[in-house]
């Protein structure tokens, strides 16, 4: 007798055209499934983009979002630290100025054991007032802290640590309250002169030839 | 006066002075700039217009470029007016660029007092004063004086367009949107500037492209200055019949000028009354005096000076002078000269500046307690001269004020507000303001306010006040920004027309007698006083003038003749009366005529909005006008 139950062990032990149809179908049918699935996705992010134009909000939070996973991804390999490059420009710039106006670089490279206190003292004369019109003219520079050296002030939680530094008996937590040692100094301004591009800042002195 | 409604001139701060919009007032322009062309800094404030009509003004100092060295652009506020001729091999390539050009066809500004500090053959100074130095051509190139042949000389016209190029190009570059053509610029001359002068600057103008520039003197900018300053409040300080005296002591020269305080149906009325001479004397004269004491000083220790150290030290002077003025409680400050070379220590000179000599010398030098009736000294000049500036000889400020007063004491005659002594051997001033940067220094000031209020009290008469709050560096350069706002018809107008009388001088028909020069009369062109946008005509004086040939005339000028009518004829007057100024010329070209043909003309004087004054041959037959030329200058 025949008996026509599905036997799941089955496998088709021919290749014959009918199981090629079959697998055929099959395969047709998912990739078709597949398609449907994708396009309903598409369209929906499509509306939900048209939505974002409108409000400018969700688009930061679905970028957001993106950049969490991101880090998520780099989270065990550290970052390398990129610390910033100081331009030589600038600094040689500065040794310009200063040694046009304080004769700064003449008396920093000059050996000054052979010379008595007095004449150093001429010397510092032109350097202290050159050096004062240098950096007044081209910086303006203010206190970090206002109160008297030697005054007592008290940090509260939070206070920024690149202005203000501590010293000593560093124990327990904010509000710091301590002795004002040195007032700090801050640059508000900078006012350094523009470089044409014939200048060369390596030469912080031209020689100079009478003729 | 369509343009100003009836109610916006009732309200608008109740001035009697009605001020019709100028010819050259740029229409729909954004800015009033105000440019202080100055012997030896310029600046140029300017006020945005836009707001006008809230009675808000305030002007802004602009930041100018400019190269500070080989290589370094800087902004200051102020351009020094300085050129330097540089040797092609002086310089890097590519290290003069500015902002707005890769090459300047010149180096002016802080650049050019730097490096002609170390080659002063290649610098060019001054130009301002050569403006209104007669006998010389402003047009040839003659500076610098004392260059080599080699280097290429500019004239004092081209330095003056040069660094009016430059104030310019700055402010296109910050201000692209608003070309400075299109916007209202107020120039400011001495008061003390003759025609000629005042011509050069206006074409100087006219060169870069600044055509509708107009000019304002100098004591009047600071005087608006101070009245913009004081926020509408200037009426508390001033009244009716004051006489204010504008001392302007700049670094190269010194100016004066009497403004009178009078009053016109309930309102207060401001005339600038009178002019001083161009005087060549200035604060650059103070460092040099200091700066020459302390070289005898080093002498008699038997320390020899070079020029360059006399120089360094001319600039200590300066420094050192300027802290002894602040700090009261100083004694002297050490002047160190450094060395030249890289060793700074062994090589340096040092010496002291004291307070005594600081007091001796500037103090008692320049403002010398003198009495009213004391006058400057001036010794003939040698046949001989080289060619440079007519700098003042008596260094006394002082003597020159009380000259000045002396002078034009009667000033005020025509003012029946103010009110003169009859014994008065002087015009009392009752308010004095004060403008340039020699004046900041308190002792100075407070000497010269001594001075004069010892003049006044000998004659009984009240003391002078002065007017405080004017920012003696940049307050011509403000005043003028103002003065482009008071032209739209805001606030008050200085009135004052021509600083002086003009004459040309004629032949007198009488028989010719060998040996004697013949006579010769002053026949006034122009009167006193003569407001701009007015002409005078004199068709009674009949010239006859050949086609194609020039014809020059003696011309000259008074300060105090204020009566004198257009068309008389002066046979005698005394040296302090006239000064001769250059001959004016005139050509008549031959256009549609015969060569030699001689057409009979008459004289006419206009006073032009921008304020000059100009000079033209009207023909009797046809009314064709001829331009009378001024600058016809170089001592032929």
């Amino acid at each position: 007798m025949n008996t026509y139950g599905i036997d799941l062990s089955l496998k088709p032990t021919t290749f014959d055209l009918w199981h090629v149809c079959l697998a055929g179908t099959v395969a047709l049918l998912s990739l078709l499934l597949v398609v449907l699935l994708l396009s309903i996705l598409i369209s929906r992010a499509r509306c939900k983009k048209k939505a974002a134009i409108q409000a400018a909000e969700p688009v930061v939070k679905i970028v957001e979002k993106i950049v969490e996973v991101e880090k998520l991804v780099h989270a065990p390999t550290p970052e390398p630290v990129v610390l910033k490059e100081a331009t030589p420009d600038a600094a040689l710039q500065l040794l310009g100025l200063l040694q046009k106006e304080a004769r700064f670089i003449d008396f920093i490279k000059e050996d000054i054991t052979v010379f008595s206190d007095a004449d150093i003292g001429v010397a510092a004369r032109v350097v202290h007032e050159g050096c004062n019109k240098a950096i007044n003219e081209h910086f303006t520079l203010a206190a970090v802290r206002s109160e008297q050296e030697g005054s007592k002030i008290t940090l509260p939680d939070g206070f920024d640590a690149a202005t203000v530094r501590l010293t000593g008996n560093i124990v327990g937590t904010a509000p710091f309250t301590g002795t004002l040692v040195h007032k700090g100094w801050q640059v508000t301004d900078v006012r350094l002169p523009k470089l044409t591009s014939g200048y060369n800042a390596a030469i912080v002195a031209p020689a100079e030839v009478e003729l | 006066m369509s343009d100003w409604p009836g109610h916006e001139q009732a309200n608008a701060t109740a001035e009697s002075v009605v001020v019709q919009q100028a010819q050259n007032a740029v229409f729909g322009a954004q800015y009033s700039v105000g440019i202080d062309l100055g012997t030896t800094h310029c600046v140029l404030s300017y006020a945005d217009l836009g707001n006008i009509d809230d009675e808000e003004f305030s002007p802004q100092v602009m930041a100018i470029p400019q190269l500070t060295s080989p290589g370094l652009v800087e902004e200051k506020q102020q351009l020094p007016s300085f050129m330097y001729q540089a040797h092609e091999a002086e310089l890097a390539q590519d290290s003069t660029s500015l902002p707005w050009t890769s090459k300047p066809d010149y180096l002016v500004g802080e650049i050019a007092r730097n490096l002609g500090s170390k080659t002063s053959i290649r610098l060019v100074s001054s130009a301002k004063s050569w403006l209104c130095h007669t006998g010389v051509d402003c047009k040839a190139p003659i500076l610098p004086t004392d260059a080599p042949d080699e280097v290429e000389r500019v004239s004092p016209f081209q330095a003056t367009t040069a660094y009016l190029q430059h104030l310019r190009d700055a402010w296109q570059s910050q201000h692209p949107n608003a070309p400075l053509d299109q916007q209202d610029v107020v120039i400011t001359v001495p008061a003390s500037f003759d025609p000629a002068a005042r011509e050069l600057t206006v074409e100087a103008a006219r060169a870069v492209g600044l055509g509708q520039a107009i000019l304002l003197e100098e004591p009047q900018a600071a005087l608006y200055s101070w009245i913009e300053k004081s926020h509408g409040d200037w009426r508390k300080h001033a009244e009716v019949g004051d006489i204010i005296l504008v001392i302007d002591i700049g670094g190269g020269t010194t100016d004066l000028s009497l403004i009178a305080v009078t009053e016109k149906d309930g309102n207060l009325e401001l005339t600038r009354v009178a002019v001083g001479d161009h005087i060549l004397l200035g604060g650059d004269n103070m460092d040099l005096a200091l700066a020459y004491t302390v070289k005898a000083k080093l002498e008699k220790d038997g320390k020899r000076l070079e020029p360059w150290q006399l120089q360094a030290l001319t600039h200590s002077c300066r420094d050192a002078k300027e802290k002894l003025f602040t700090h009261s409680e100083l004694d002297n400050i050490p002047l160190v000269v450094a060395s030249r070379g890289s060793s700074l220590i062994g090589g340096t000179l040092r010496t002291e500046l004291t307070r005594e000599e600081v007091n001796r010398v500037l103090v008692e030098g320049f403002l010398p307690k003198v009495a009213v009736s004391d006058r400057p000294v001036s010794r003939p000049r040698t046949g001989l001269r080289t060619a440079g500036l007519p700098y003042a000889q008596d260094a006394g400020i002082t003597r020159h004020l009380a000259a000045f007063l002396a002078k034009q004491q009667g000033a005020t005659d025509e003012l029946k507000d103010i009110n003169l002594s009859d014994h008065a051997s002087f015009l009392h001033p009752t308010a004095v303001l004060f403008n340039g940067g020699v004046l900041k220094a308190d002792t100075l000031a407070e000497r010269l306010m001594e001075v004069l209020n010892s003049w006044l009290s000998v004659e009984q008469a009240p003391a002078a006040r002065l007017l405080a709050g004017a920012d003696l560096d940049l307050a011509v350069a403000r005043g003028a920004a103002y003065y482009g706002y008071v032209r739209k018809g805001k606030g008050v107008r200085i009135k004052g027309g021509t600083a002086a009388s003009y004459y040309v001088g004629i032949e007198s028909a009488m028989p010719a007698v060998p040996g004697l020069v013949p006579e010769i009369q002053a026949l006034c062109i122009a009167p006193f006083g003569m407001e701009e946008g007015t002409q005078q005509e004199l068709p009674d004086d009949e010239f006859g003038l050949v086609i194609g040939e020039p014809v020059r005339f003696r011309f000259f000028s008074s300060h105090i003749r204020r009566e004198d009518k257009v068309g008389i004829r002066l046979d005698y007057w005394t040296d302090e009366e006239l000064d001769e100024l250059d001959e004016i010329e005139i050509t008549l070209p031959e256009e549609g005529r015969r060569p030699g043909e001689v057409v009979p003309v008459h004289l006419c004087a206009a006073v032009t909005e921008v304020g000059t004054l100009e000079l033209q041959a009207v023909s009797q037959k046809d009314q064709g006008r001829w331009k009378i030329e001024f600058d016809v200058r170089a001592g032929e």
